[in-house]
Formats: structure tokens, C-alpha cells, sequence
């Protein structure tokens, strides 16, 4: 009997070993066409599916220029925990696409979708936790249809969008290098901040609203948020700042370098946050403030003396190191260091701007106050 | 020279002695031993080939222990890396095996003491893995540059890892901030197209 119940327990564990390498597999494999992620009604016709939703933050991610297309789908009567405003908790199931398009023809498609724990059939027991699957699609030549690009490499120079210069299709592991973070659900740009109905109009490379987006007002309206402050109906958030261009530069470095510099994820060992605070004091409280205004950079300019690098140099475009690497291309030293070969003039520009007037220490231009 | 040495030796082993034990001020036989598991990595590992600059001995070329693991010096500033003619020769060193150039441009070994400046100071753990498991500098910026050998390394399970990162608290800080890597072809960046 002793036996029995040891062999028992035995063949049970390797069930349970098989289990979940299978259910794993199942369950972390996107499918091979962009067609048969639930995106469309119509392929052929690219027709959106029922209950996929487009959306569009207030201070999109720079990508060289490529327009931009996103939605979300949300599992049926399921709802986004919107405790924590920057960190939302969405509910397992939700999934969501980011269509890039170079001319005005599409390019690739990336996907992501959070996958939840799974009950063995087998076993009956869980197997396989919380987790999220990235996935890019390659369009064809025709526009017809996308196909699943390698996991591992990804299709690095895949088409050219200016001269000499192509896009690389990401592989998984950039996918996850900007978007997993600690003890945080890894969507990017769909937070009270990037979805607030008050958009910022000086924000770079805005777009406006598609039809039927769902913005902070719908979200709030159809029931889809819980736990979401009741003054977000009254006062939709935006950046706590001095001025429009304060406010303009601080959304978009939240937008764009957030996802990295902040003070939750491991890279917070470095001491730089450009999370943008919606809810705080507009002139010290905000983290880019506190963290990079007159901060020693340990980036290394050639030919600075190290005490003169500094992250935002109030007043000093040339020894701001931020702005620097902003200004860079060269794969090395360049911010943000994957996803763009392009310098995003306007944004340099925008900040530089605020660097030369707008900073603690600097001819401080005054504007309306924003912070709510 | 000799007095410095037997210093910063001194300090070395006083930081570590000081690592091994607990907040509580008893002696950690476990940290110790993870310590000593560490630097053995990092001696076996030749970590100090390329990352504690050289002094000329009666030999050549060899470490300098006062400087033990702080990287390219930040100064006397090189020239520019000689240009290879066409042909089989691809990289160069200088001779403190601390700057190297090749195709993917110059690389400078970086600072792996605890300095906070300029060092590691303020890396954590998990910093030190995933610029390792990745081959991006905090697992998140660019690529670490040859000639750090990152798939052999990769290869060290992650106890070994945070061995030799727990032997690296123990080393004597310095102060040297390493330059930055200098691109192959300086050229300028290129910018996106005006939007009409």
C-alpha cells in the first residue's frame, strides 16, 4: 500500500511536471497570425472586432515617426484596479495591439496579452501564474495579414523609414526590457495620466482622439475602473506644473522615459524618476525635479570636467546630459538606448526650451498654474 | 608604493571581514563564505585582466593593486585608436588591457568598486544580474561591449552571480569615473523628417 501510494504520488508529480510544461506552452504561445488574435472582425477587410476598443495617450512613445494605432480589449464584465493611478491592475484576459505604420503603409503589429493562472485538467490543480505574452506581426507585402516574427531576434534594419536609416522589428526581450517592471502589470501609456480627458495641447506628436476611444471620462462612465478616485470625474488629472511648458516637458519625459527611470523598478537604484506626478506640489515634488534639476550625472561628457555633467542643467542645454542623449543616435550612448534611430527633434527642442527658461535656477517663464 | 598597497590590502580585507557580518554585529558564516566564493570567481574569472589597470613591473605589464578593479583611468585621456589597414587584424588593447577598439567602436572597462559616483555604488543585486542575464547595462540599457564575455559568464547560476556581487561590496572604493564608449563612425545623428 505504501508503495502504492508512493508510485502514486510519483506518476502524480510527473503529471504535474507535464502539465505544466504543456499548459505553459499552450498558454505562453501567441498565435502565428494577427488575425487570430481577436483584433479583427474582418481581417480581409480590417474591420476592428466587437468589444476591441482604440484608445490614445495624451503623451505618446516616441517611434521615429511611425504613425500609431492602438486598442484594448477587455474581458467581458471584468474591470481595471485603478488604485494605484500610474500603476493600474488589469484583469486577466485583457489584451491589447499597437499598429505601426512608415508612410502610410503598415509595417508590424505588437500584441500583448495577460495570461492568468490555469487549472490543470489532468490534476485538477493550478499550474502557471499571472503573466503577460508579447508578440510582434509582420505585415506582408499585400496588407493583408501579419505573421508572428521570430521570438528571439526579432527582424532587426526590416524596412527603411529615412534615408540610410531602418526600422528594427523588436524581439520579445526588447518588448519586456521597457515594459516589465516590479510588481507591476506591463502595460505602458494607458494609465489616469496618459488617458486623462484634460490633454495636454502642447504635448509632442499628440494625436487626437479616434472615434470611440476610450479615454479616463469613458472608462469612468462605463463602470470599467475600480477603486478610481471620484475627483478624476471633476479634475481629470495632468501634470502638476508652473507653466504649459513645464507641463508639456514633464508629461512627455513621463511618457517616454518613465517606463525605465522611476522609483519602483530595479533601474530605481540609480536615483532618477521622470514619473510624472499628477497629485503634488508642482515645483518640488515633482520626481524629474527632485531627481535630475542640478543632479550629477554619471554619464560622462568628453572633454566635461564629471562635476559639470548634469542630468538637467538649469539654464545649460550643453551640459545637460539628458538633452545630450536625447540629441544621440550612435547605439551607445543614445536615450532611449533601443527602439529609435530617429532624434526626436521636437521633443529636443521642447525641452531644451524648458532647460533654457523654465527650470529652478533659471529666467523662470510664467504661464497659468496646471497644478490641480 | 609598497605601503599603499599593504593599505588598500588592509582596507580590503577589513571591508570584507565587516561585510560578513550581520546588522546585529555577529559573524555571518554564510556571507562570509559568499564572499569568499566571490572573490575566488572574480580572481579564477580574470576580472582584473581588463578591469584593474595595469603598472610596468619588472616582468611588463602588471596589475596594480592600489587601483584593484576601478576600470579605464579617467585620465591621462587617450588618443584616438590608430586605424587598422584592410586585412585580418581587427581589435586593439592598450596596454592596460582597459580601452579596446574594434568594430563596434572603443570600449572603456567600467568601475566595479563600490563607489558611488562613479563605481557600482549604487547598484543593487538585481541591477548586477540582469546587466549580466541580459547583456544590457541594468538589463534595460545598451548592450556591455567586447570584450566582456557575457555568454561565458552567463553561464555562472545566479547564487555564483550574487557571490561575486556580494565580493565586489567588499572591495576598496575608488573614484574613477570611466568615459563613455565611443561610437565607430562619429556621424550625425539622424533626425526624423519634417511633417508637413
Amino acid at each position: 500500500m505504501a508503495k502504492r501510494g508512493r508510485t502514486s504520488s510519483v506518476v502524480a508529480a510527473c503529471a504535474l511536471v507535464w502539465s505544466t510544461a504543456h499548459a505553459t506552452a499552450v498558454q505562453h504561445q501567441p498565435p502565428q497570425k494577427l488575425s487570430d488574435t481577436g483584433l479583427y472582425r474582418d481581417a480581409a477587410a480590417g474591420t476592428i472586432a466587437a468589444g476591441v476598443r482604440p484608445y490614445s495617450p495624451q503623451y505618446p512613445l516616441w517611434s521615429d515617426g511611425a504613425e500609431k494605432l492602438r486598442w484594448v480589449s477587455l474581458p467581458k464584465g471584468r474591470t481595471i484596479d485603478a488604485k494605484d493611478g500610474d500603476a493600474w491592475r488589469f484583469p486577466v484576459g485583457t489584451r491589447f495591439w499597437k499598429e505601426f505604420s512608415f508612410g502610410g503603409r503598415r509595417v508590424e503589429t505588437r500584441y500583448i496579452e495577460k495570461t492568468g493562472e490555469k487549472i490543470s485538467e489532468k490534476i485538477g490543480e493550478k499550474i502557471g501564474k499571472e503573466a503577460w505574452i508579447f508578440a510582434t506581426y509582420v505585415w506582408d507585402e499585400e496588407q493583408r495579414e501579419a505573421t508572428l516574427a521570430p521570438v528571439a531576434t526579432g527582424l532587426p534594419n526590416h524596412v527603411e523609414i529615412a534615408p540610410g536609416v531602418r526600422h528594427d522589428i523588436p524581439s520579445v526581450s526588447d518588448c519586456k526590457a521597457c515594459h516589465e517592471g516590479a510588481g507591476r502589470d506591463s502595460v505602458l501609456g494607458f494609465g489616469a495620466l496618459q488617458l486623462s480627458s484634460d490633454r495636454d495641447p502642447l504635448a509632442p506628436h499628440a494625436e487626437p482622439l479616434p472615434a470611440g476611444a476610450l479615454d479616463l471620462d469613458a472608462l469612468l462612465k462605463e463602470n470599467l475602473l475600480k477603486s478610481a478616485p471620484p475627483s478624476w470625474r471633476a479634475a481629470p488629472p495632468i501634470v502638476a506644473a508652473d507653466n504649459p511648458r513645464a507641463r508639456a516637458a514633464l508629461g512627455y519625459l513621463h511618457g517616454n522615459c518613465s517606463h525605465c527611470h522611476n522609483d519602483r523598478d530595479p533601474v530605481a537604484s540609480v536615483g532618477l524618476s521622470f514619473r510624472a506626478g499628477f497629485a503634488m506640489d508642482a515645483r518640488s515634488g515633482q520626481p524629474t525635479l527632485r531627481t535630475a534639476v542640478g543632479v550629477r550625472s554619471k554619464f560622462q561628457m568628453r572633454g566635461v570636467s564629471p562635476d559639470h555633467c548634469l542630468r538637467l542643467a538649469p539654464g545649460d542645454v550643453e551640459h545637460s546630459a539628458v538633452l545630450v542623449r536625447m540629441g544621440l543616435r550612435d547605439g551607445l550612448s543614445q536615450m532611449p538606448p533601443l527602439g529609435s534611430k530617429l532624434v526626436d527633434t521636437a521633443a529636443v527642442e521642447l525641452i531644451s526650451d524648458w532647460v533654457r527658461e523654465g527650470l529652478p535656477g533659471a529666467e523662470v517663464s510664467k504661464g497659468p498654474t496646471h497644478n490641480p | 608604493m609598497k605601503n599603499l598597497i599593504a593599505m588598500t590590502c588592509s582596507i580590503a580585507a577589513l571591508a570584507a571581514v565587516t561585510a560578513a557580518y550581520s546588522a546585529e554585529g555577529k559573524k555571518d558564516p554564510a556571507k562570509e563564505k559568499q564572499i569568499k566564493r566571490g572573490e575566488h570567481l572574480v580572481k579564477a574569472g580574470l576580472c582584473g585582466d581588463c578591469h584593474t589597470p595595469k603598472k610596468m613591473g619588472p616582468n611588463g605589464p602588471e596589475e596594480d593593486m592600489s587601483r584593484m578593479l576601478s576600470g579605464h583611468p579617467a585620465s591621462p585621456e587617450l588618443p584616438p585608436a590608430p586605424k587598422l589597414p584592410p586585412g585580418p587584424w581587427m581589435v586593439m588593447s592598450d596596454g592596460g588591457l582597459t580601452a579596446w577598439s574594434g568594430p563596434w567602436g572603443v570600449s572603456f572597462t567600467r568601475n566595479l568598486t563600490p563607489d558611488e559616483e562613479t563605481g557600482l555604488g549604487d547598484w543593487t543585486e538585481q541591477n548586477f544580474l540582469d546587466t549580466i542575464r541580459t547583456g544590457k547595462k541594468l538589463g534595460k540599457g545598451r548592450a556591455l561591449l567586447p570584450p566582456m564575455p557575457v555568454p561565458g559568464i552567463n553561464n555562472y547560476t545566479d547564487d555564483e552571480l550574487k557571490a561575486i556581487f556580494a565580493y565586489l561590496r567588499t572591495i576598496p572604493a575608488i573614484k574613477n569615473a570611466v568615459p563613455e564608449p565611443i561610437p565607430p563612425a562619429p556621424k550625425p545623428a539622424a533626425h526624423a523628417p519634417a511633417k508637413p
